[in-house]
């Protein structure tokens, strides 16, 4: 595919510019904006790869999907598993012991801050702090906008930039000790071993539990003392960010981290919040389009995953992306932390309510007491760090509930023919695997993944993705050097 | 390379106490280790992959990740860490593989695909003279690369030998380095390091075994590799013929499920078909591996996933 782009942009003329690779997020994704008059005006979301889990799982043994399904993503293969075990779970009819439930918990709750703090240190950061003048810092945009660039203040720049760089170093080794959490009761990271259809395969003992908790005692210092203060530092530098990238406005979780052996409560509570009203959260009302996504489908309109079909043709007139565009009622929804954290409506941080305070002068108890603020690229990173921290306050709870020695797994039977579906919520946004077994074998199984919320092209109707839409009107003053458009896409951790 | 040679024996030996060193590390390789500081220049770049495999090397311990980016290597391009991107970042890599031309490692994590003209990955884009755009699949990125390449490391399963995108039902035509290789005629010495994903210690220790054998290769032979093109080093001990439960096989102790006690052979454990170092190396600090926890599922072997599928019954 070629189009010529227009090579200089003056006044009231429409450039168009693509990024390819859009780097420093997991998998191959290109975009291309429009800009006219120095903002974005239109934008396309191109998903550049196709690997085929659903052709791949056809026909193997059910437990089988939850290792398979894992190597989607390097970066939340624990979410992944999550979701293939809790299908499993449905269609083997099995009740997870309260034991398993707390250590599948711990286990993914570990990766919980190991995929935020990752993201917002090793993908997010470099957009606003400068790194180091070596490989793979350099090379960089030369109007980059970057946090040197912006405090006017050099002593003041320079102490604020190392303080950011010295955390993203810092940062390399919390994440780590976050995977070794993970291990713990998982096995190894990345991929773990431990969580299957009916619990998890470890027993935890007193002194795996220590080790966890004195691992978890140092990660969570790093959280409240560096983080989140970085974060809202950072915000207070990029104000105009909190008014930057704003997108439908519709969001959508499915609920993670269950709080009871029946699944009917969970840590982050299902729900979607569509043009300005709460609504409960309905399976059914969740269809995938593929007019502009390369792949057939054997009737018109949109399917429901439990019809889905995954029939891939790059061929097809019209496409441009790998990717299926999943709607609710019909509508594009956003799906991540802001999502999460708008729907559920925690209390934020008391580090946050008082630098929201000193910094911003805003008075905000819960996460919904930042309005219009939270739909923004800063908005996107602040839910991811107070999100960070609001699970491991679940984590302490988990910590002080799971029981040394006790039983963490029922043994299932493989029934011939049923069907399941895991709901939950990958770091990065609402996910569900759907499960359907035959004669003890996978007959169909179906993947709606947190990238495919956010990242999607247009559907049938012509309504752009969430990150396409949220791309509209961001600033990009200097189309040499979009970074704006490139901070937007990452804040989303696609 | 800034290696000291502390840092390295203790990569290559996993630190078990009585474990001689001679036996796993050459004593040349060692030596390399104490001499100059240059970084070798390295492309990595990703396929059919789920980028598992960088995500393991940031856990490495041994050296710390920190070390390995700022004193080890030299990272120009990785998709998933650097800096830049779109066609900075493009122009950045071509540029880097024409400077360094004949001395720099191509890494390659994930498969190659290549039905429908290697459509089914798409890495980026150029721009000809004219102004116009022009998307790269894995297959051109590989065919450009590999032969400007010192040496190409196949990082991960699914590099190595296609791993899960190669399995029974793709439809994506993914192959590994060495039938991409062997078909596009590339002549390029290819060395590599299976796992789903990799161990960091097998990934940094098989670059600086390499990079020590280009700085002087007659004091520092390339390490021994085996039929599957994997050092030996890291992939010549059996999991099982070294698992500490072995005995609990030998007298049919095996465990009925995956929470009781007893050897896991029944629940599928894979590990009697399985060559790698895990039982001493363990994996995230030494905190655990797949055997204490469940069971080997052989991901470092060439006919993973499919041969060892279904992953938890016995063979």
């Amino acid at each position: 595919m070629s189009q010529a782009t227009t090579p200089h942009g003056g006044a009231g003329d429409t450039v168009r510019i693509p990024i390819d690779p859009v780097t420093r997020i997991e998998g191959h994704l290109k975009v291309e904006v429009e800009v006219k008059d120095g903002v974005v005006v239109d934008a396309r979301c191109y998903g550049g790869m196709f690997r085929g889990f659903e052709q791949i799982l056809r026909g193997r043994d059910p437990r089988d999907s939850s290792q398979i399904v894992q190597r989607i993503c390097g970066v939340c293969p624990t979410a992944h598993c999550t979701a293939s075990v809790m299908a499993q779970d449905a269609a083997f009819g099995v009740k997870t012991p309260t034991n398993g439930r707390i250590v599948r918990n711990l286990i993914f709750g570990a990766n919980y801050l190991q995929s935020h703090i990752l993201h917002f240190y090793h993908l997010a950061a470099l957009d606003y702090v400068k790194g180091p003048d070596v490989a793979p810092f350099v090379p960089r945009y030369t109007n980059a906008d970057l946090i040197t660039d912006r405090i006017k203040d050099k002593t003041k720049a320079d102490s604020t930039n190392k303080y950011g760089l010295d955390q993203y170093l810092k940062a390399l080794e919390v994440r780590r000790i976050c995977h070794e959490m993970v291990a713990m009761f998982g096995g190894r990271m990345p991929h773990v071993q431990g969580m299957v259809g009916g619990g998890t395969t470890q027993i935890p003992t007193a002194e795996r539990i220590a080790d966890y908790a004195a691992r978890f005692k140092e990660v969570l210092k790093f959280v409240t003392d560096e983080y989140l203060p970085l974060i809202y530092t950072l915000g207070s530098v990029y104000t105009d960010l909190f008014a930057t990238g704003v997108g439908y406005k519709n969001v959508i979780s499915f609920g993670v981290f269950p709080l009871d052996d029946d699944g009917k409560t969970s840590l982050h509570k299902p729900g979607v919040y569509i043009d300005g009203k709460d609504e409960p959260f309905d399976p059914k009302l969740i269809k995938e389009y593929v007019k502009y996504s390369f792949f057939d489908y054997s009737k018109p309109g949109g399917l429901h995953y439990s019809e889905g079909e995954t029939n891939p043709n790059p061929d097809k007139a019209g496409a441009y992306s790998f990717v299926k565009a999943p709607r609710y009622k019909d509508k594009p929804c956003e799906a991540g932390p802001l999502a999460r954290m708008w729907i559920t409506n925690p209390a934020i941080s008391p580090v946050g309510q008082k630098l929201l305070k000193e910094l911003y002068g805003i008075e905000a108890k819960n996460f919904r007491d930042l309005g219009d603020k939270a739909f923004s690229i800063m908005g996107r990173h602040v839910a991811r760090a107070e999100e960070t921290y609001f699970v491991a306050q679940a984590i302490e709870k988990w910590l002080k509930e799971v029981k040394p020695e006790a039983e963490t797994y029922a043994k299932p039977e493989i029934p011939d023919s049923a069907e399941g579906t895991g709901f939950t919520e990958a770091p990065r946004g609402s996910l569900l695997h759907y499960l359907k077994i035959k004669d003890k074998k996978i007959d169909n199984y179906q993947v709606v993944s947190a990238t495919l919320w956010n990242c999607n092209p247009r559907d049938d109707m012509g309504q752009r993705g969430p990150v396409e839409q949220a791309l509209i009107g961001v600033p990009v003053p200097d189309i040499k050097n979009p970074v704006n458009v490139g901070r937007l896409i990452r804040a989303f951790d696609p | 390379m800034s290696l000291s040679r502390r840092e390295f024996v203790k990569l290559c030996s996993a630190g078990v106490a009585g474990l001689s060193i001679s036996r796993m590390c050459h004593p040349g390789v060692l030596h390399a280790m104490t001499e100059g500081a240059k970084k070798a220049p390295v492309l990595w770049v990703q396929g059919q992959g789920c980028t598992g495999c960088s995500v393991s090397l940031l856990n490495s311990v041994h050296p710390r990740i920190k070390e390995i980016l700022l004193d080890v290597i030299s990272l120009e391009f990785h998709p998933t860490v650097m800096g830049s991107e779109g066609t900075l970042a493009v122009e950045h890599m071509y540029a880097v593989a024409d400077k360094f031309k004949g001395n720099f490692f191509l890494l390659v994590e994930g498969a190659i695909p290549t039905a429908k003209e290697g459509r089914y990955c798409i890495v980026g884009e150029t721009t000809d003279a004219k102004g116009h755009h022009k998307e790269i699949t894995m297959m051109e990125l590989v065919r450009e690369l590999a032969p400007k390449a010192l040496a190409t490391v196949g990082i991960g399963t699914c590099s190595a030998y296609g791993g899960i995108p190669a399995a029974r039902g793709n439809v994506t035509g993914a192959t590994s380095l060495k039938d991409f290789f062997e078909h596009e005629k590339i002549k390029t010495l290819l060395v590599n390091v299976p796992g789903c994903p990799p161990h960091p210690d097998w990934m940094v220790g098989t670059l600086v075994a390499a990079w020590s054998h280009v700085l002087n290769p007659k004091e520092h032979p390339l390490p021994e590799l085996d039929d599957s093109g994997r050092p030996m080093l890291f992939y010549g001990e059996n999991i099982h013929e070294n698992c500490p439960y072995v005995e609990l096989y030998d007298k049919a102790q095996f465990a009925p499920t995956f929470t009781k006690p007893g050897c896991k052979a029944e629940l599928g454990c894979k590990g009697p078909s399985t060559y790698a170092d895990c039982f001493k190396r363990r994996w995230n600090n030494g905190i655990n591996w797949c055997v204490e926890n469940a069971v080997c599922i052989g991901c470092v072997e060439p006919d993973f996933p499919d041969g060892k599928s279904p992953f938890y019954v016995a063979e």
